[in-house]
């Protein structure tokens, strides 16, 4: 906003440092509880908890090493990246495939398919019924498409793409056509290379919410070794699962190690890469989110 | 259940129709002017093959949302049903509104109606001002990069899961580790077990949805405030307006339409609760007031294993949304050009 033209008043520079305040504040509440959960991860085990401290009095590494020697970390941090990689591709894929023919005037019964994808967004099965579905009808239970096909489309996302698809100047495709090229040649030559925000931010919508999901993996899959990581870390963090956790192996010679800190790092395990990325990645998702608003 | 199937039918006539005369398609492409046989059919199947390359994109679509969309949906049957392993959806036997008689019949299924609610009812109270309120100050900041990077840090909180925040809200409000308790420990107080009882649980989920939200709630209402004419300021100031005119005659009318409109869609989404919050923060002692209507329908449908129960409670639910959600986009329609589609 530029409102320096406005003269300021002493009441509009306290408000001005009042404002400040409040927002340093603010960043501190947001950043506080995960830089809280991070120090306890680096906690030795002869701290003791119960007294408070900003910075741990003596800090170690020793809940990581802890942490990357349990098996099940392993397995649902790959089992993570897999989901999170292949699903991110199908599914950009897919919505892109969606949103291209319903962006286009001519495409047929275009009121009605848009109606049967929107339909799905107001009503749907429920909990039960999607189960019962997935696992006994489509016969998806305990495989790993159980993650990826399901969730392939999300249609809020895909009508925002569609939204994009829209804004788009008609000519573009207009050349294409003259030239005799059919759709899916104009979508992958003239339409995709000017589409690289809104692929962006289908990606990035994509790969969070693989990334975060754990709800799937809990119902489909039995075997702790077929987890995601969030699961994983619930099952530690939250139903404090001992042998998931894997202390019994530890038990014997590290008789002093602190299940909390233990937790902490776990949870820390699952955050880091979100907060390592986020930065990066964080203004395509912005982009996005005002670039699709745009109604048709 | 007859007109749903028409989809289908629809999209299988389709099919037929495109793959056939697949040869006169190599001769098209080969560069021939001469114009396609027109199909015999006029009107709409007409256009179909008309564009069909086009269509042939969307029949993927078509195939996932039948599986996955609308087939689950005609699996919502199981709610009339009483459900039996042996025979799946389809062959199980009708019990007509049995399910729903025992559903309404009991106390706990009112007590999480109630509890899904309230906590609705709270977020919208409280969480639905935080992001304008936060927006309006945001808007105030002239420096830029300052407010960047408490846009950033404030954006962070809503790419974290709720697995991940719960295991640092367990810790963070922990009676025995956490900063807080441990402060209240340092004043005299008695350490108080947030996520344990019933008095405070609810608070925990508003205020930790509103920590969450919050900062990625305001860029709808930035977007909005980047709309409004500069000139408006300019013949505010000349006027002899100070901020505060400027903020309550210019900036906060400006976002009355984009205000009204989320308002609607937030109450037309009182019904729905966020299972992923509750089910990692609840525990048994915090059901009586923590229990909704998701978490009840996982317990009993998935753990318990009544299926057709646990389906119409669902139903229920699914219902009321549905009426919820499209009459609220009506009015959010008529009221401005700002519905979903």
């Amino acid at each position: 906003m530029q409102r320096r033209f406005i003269k300021p008043t002493p009441g509009s520079r306290l408000f001005d440092i009042f404002n400040h305040l409040f927002m340093v504040l603010l960043c501190l509440a947001m950043i506080y509880p995960i830089f809280y959960l991070a120090m306890l991860s680096l906690t030795a085990s002869d701290v003791p908890l119960t007294k408070g401290y900003l910075i741990p009095p003596h800090v170690s590494l020793e809940n990581y090493a802890q942490v990357m020697s349990n098996h099940y970390i392993g397995y649902g941090f790959v089992n993570a990246v897999r989901r999170t990689l292949v699903g991110t591709a199908f599914s950009v894929a897919m919505m892109l495939l969606t949103a291209y023919p319903l962006s286009k005037k001519y495409f047929p019964g275009r009121r009605f398919w848009t109606g049967f994808v929107v339909f799905t967004m107001f009503f749907s099965g429920g909990m039960i019924p999607t189960y019962l579905t997935n696992s006994q009808v489509l016969g998806l239970d305990g495989s790993f498409w159980v993650l990826i096909l399901p969730g392939l489309i999300n249609t809020y996302n895909m009508l925002i793409a569609r939204n994009f698809f829209m804004g788009l100047p008609e000519e573009l495709t207009e050349s294409g056509r003259i030239d005799g090229a059919g759709e899916l040649r104009i979508l992958l030559a003239l339409i995709l290379p000017v589409s690289l925000p809104i692929i962006a931010t289908l990606a990035l919508w994509s790969a969070v919410s693989h990334w975060n999901a754990w709800f799937d993996s809990m119902l489909y899959f039995s075997d702790p070794k077929q987890q995601v990581l969030q699961l994983v870390l619930r099952r530690i963090v939250l139903e404090g699962s001992d042998d998931m956790m894997n202390l019994g192996s530890a038990a014997d010679e590290m008789t002093t190690v602190n299940p909390e800190t233990i937790k902490a790092a776990t949870t820390m395990v699952a955050t880091i890469p979100i907060v390592l990325v986020y930065p990066f990645v964080q203004k395509y998702f912005v982009k996005g989110m005002v670039v699709g608003s745009l109604k048709g | 259940m007859e007109k749903s199937w028409m989809p289908i039918r629809i999209i299988f006539f389709i099919c037929s129709r495109v793959r056939i005369p697949k040869e006169v398609l190599v001769l098209s492409k080969a560069g021939n002017t001469v114009s396609l046989p027109p199909p015999k059919k006029t009107g709409i199947l007409s256009r179909y093959w008309k564009y069909r390359s086009l269509v042939m994109l969307f029949l993927p679509a078509i195939l996932y949302y039948i599986l996955f969309k609308y087939l689950p949906i005609f699996g919502v049957q199981i709610a009339f049903k009483k459900y039996m392993f042996r025979l799946g959806i389809w062959g199980s036997p009708w019990v007509g509104f049995e399910n729903f008689e025992k559903l309404f019949a009991m106390n706990s299924f009112w007590e999480v109606l109630r509890n899904t609610f309230m906590i609705s009812g709270l977020k919208l109270l409280f969480g639905f001002p935080a992001p304008i309120l936060l927006a309006l100050l945001l808007n105030e900041i002239r420096n830029v990069v300052f407010k960047r990077v408490v846009q950033t840090i404030s954006y962070l909180p809503h790419f974290l899961s709720w697995v991940i925040l719960s295991g640092i809200f367990i810790q963070f409000l922990s009676p025995s580790i956490g900063p807080i308790n441990i402060f209240i420990k340092a004043m005299g107080g008695r350490p108080i077990y947030f996520l344990g009882e019933e008095e405070w649980f609810r608070s925990v989920l508003v205020i930790t949805h509103i920590w969450k939200s919050v900062g990625w709630g305001t860029i709808v209402y930035l977007a909005a405030l980047t709309g409004i004419n500069p000139e408006y300021y300019e013949a505010a100031y000349i006027d002899g307006a100070t901020r505060w005119h400027c903020a309550r005659y210019i900036t906060l009318p400006s976002l009355a339409p984009v205000i009204t409109i989320m308002l609607i869609f937030a109450v037309g989404g009182i019904i729905e609760d966020d299972f992923n919050q509750i089910y990692n923060l609840y525990s048994e002692a915090v059901y009586s007031v923590g229990d909704v209507l998701s978490t009840y329908t996982y317990r009993r449908g998935l753990v318990k294993m009544d299926y057709g129960f646990a389906s119409a409670v669902d139903l229920f639910k699914n219902v009321i949304a549905f009426v919820l959600i499209v009459s609220t986009n009506k009015i959010a329609n008529r009221i401005n050009d700002y519905g979903i589609w």
